[in-house]
């Protein structure tokens, strides 16, 4: 069970596609934004989330569950996990919506100004105000760094399975030697014509368990491992033919192969963000430092995205940003409300938001 | 005290190092094109350099740790280490690195 099943039970996730109508849609669900969720939410507006991962916590949660934070104010010491853990514990009173495993892809201007915004999985999300929290972009795999490795995605190298008939009958290289690679090692053995695991050193960090099952195929002949690196690629016309892999020891050699799966885990891209419209400095996008809002009315940006002078990337910086910009935010959504700037110390009005009335 | 850089594109350069300072944060702060995504919580492989033999012996052996995060990295060599976690001190003075092929 992974470390963060406690939290998932927990997480609201939408149903359908939408529409979805909300008043504030969130683009990453890292630190900054779920704090986003708790200063909007103080102002009464909803929020809805969309991440990539398939959890929220954002590079807290992917790249450092279990690493110690020491500059999160009067908290010395907390893990990535437990940061995140208790900011949807902090935010639950405000219900955001979930919706995650998607990227956001399209965003545009409905007649009546709200903005919709469309995931690569076609959900639809309907709100007044965007607030993108993207972070270092969205978490992607890892593109190996091999020679002409371009011509052949989508027809012959796969970052992803999304679906296993594809692979039926084919020879497969699968590169790795994390839970990804070991769990396609199994899913797909049986019914790929062959398989050959190939990782750097004779150790893996995946699972004991799917370990041993990998093992027990290699002493069975049902597929094959191979302690090396791959250095090149054979084939043409984006379909490829063998996969070349090299050792200290052996030089190198070439392996037939029609598919390569390689696994060496994700890196941040920006993404289709880049694609909407907003003005962009060296992949950050400029705010002004009242708002935080972009060059786009109702578009605005926090945390390790945005950039403006003297700006810092720290955690601490990004939950700043999230309240001036709710102020913003909030006035755009109730433009006739009057806005009166309250403590949760004192207001019975937010304590009951709270739900500690 | 002094780290010698060579980037991918071929060119070296002689960066100004202080002690206690992971060699990942010096190459960052002086621009050269190293990702570091992590920001050296040796969670990510993306500052993936090869040391010069000879200063190998000079430096901590790899943790287990690093040991496995470079198994995410690229043309991974005896002579690879995460430069986030070599911190710089007075007999690596003039150590010089070389940075790896980046994921895309």
């Amino acid at each position: 069970m992974s470390p963060d099943a406690a939290t998932a039970a927990s997480i609201a996730t939408a149903e359908g596609a939408g529409p979805h109508q909300t008043d504030v849609t969130i683009i990453g669900a890292g630190p900054c934004g779920l704090f986003a969720v708790f200063e909007l939410g103080l102002l009464d507006l909803k929020c809805h989330l969309i991440d990539i991962l398939d959890r929220p916590g954002g590079q807290c949660a992917e790249l450092y569950p279990e690493k110690p934070i020491y500059d999160i104010p009067a908290v010395p010491v907390c893990t990535g996990q437990e940061l995140t853990d208790r900011l949807m514990e902090q935010i639950a009173p405000f219900s955001p919506v979930f919706h995650l495993s998607q990227m956001a892809e399209k965003l545009e201007k409905l007649e009546d100004g709200t903005w919709r915004l469309t995931t690569d999985t076609g959900t639809v999300i309907d709100s007044k105000v965007i607030v993108i929290a993207a972070g270092g972009g969205s978490f992607v795999p890892k593109k190996p760094p091999i020679p002409g490795i371009d011509a052949y995605e989508g027809t012959s190298v796969f970052y992803a399975v999304r679906k296993m008939e594809q692979f039926r009958d084919r020879k497969l290289v699968i590169a790795g030697g994390g839970d990804s690679a070991l769990d396609w090692v199994l899913n797909l053995q049986p019914l790929a014509e062959s398989v050959t695991l190939v990782h750097r050193r004779d150790e893996f960090r995946a699972a004991p368990d799917s370990v041993n099952k990998m093992r027990a195929l290699v002493a069975e002949k049902k597929m094959t491992l191979e302690i090396a690196q791959i250095s090149g690629l054979q084939g043409e016309n984006g379909q490829l033919t063998d996969v070349v892999f090299k050792d200290k020891d052996r030089g190198e050699w070439s392996v037939p192969c029609d598919m390569l799966l390689p696994f060496y885990g994700l890196t941040m891209k920006l993404g289709p963000v880049a694609e909407f419209g907003l003005n962009l400095e060296q992949n950050l996008i400029p705010v002004d430092t009242e708002r935080f809002e972009t060059s786009t009315p109702g578009i605005f940006a926090i945390g390790d995205i945005n950039t403006y002078p003297g700006k810092l990337k720290l955690i601490l910086s990004g939950f700043h940003e999230a309240a001036l910009m709710s102020q913003a935010a909030v006035r755009i959504v109730y433009p006739d409300r009057k806005i009166r700037f309250q403590y949760t110390t004192s207001s019975t009005d937010l304590q009951n938001k709270l739900g500690v009335a | 005290m002094i780290l010698n850089v060579t980037t991918p594109d071929g060119e070296r350069h002689e960066l100004e190092a202080l002690a206690g300072w992971r060699v990942m944060e010096v190459i960052r702060d002086w621009g050269l094109p190293i990702l570091a995504e992590c920001g050296g919580a040796c969670s990510c492989a993306t500052c993936h350099v090869y040391v010069d033999a000879e200063w190998l012996d000079r430096l901590p052996p790899r943790s287990e740790e690093e040991e496995e995060k470079l198994d995410e990295a690229f043309d991974v060599r005896d002579t690879s280490r995460l430069s986030c976690q070599i911190l710089m001190r007075d007999e690596l003075d003039g150590m010089h690195v070389t940075l790896a092929p980046m994921a895309r």
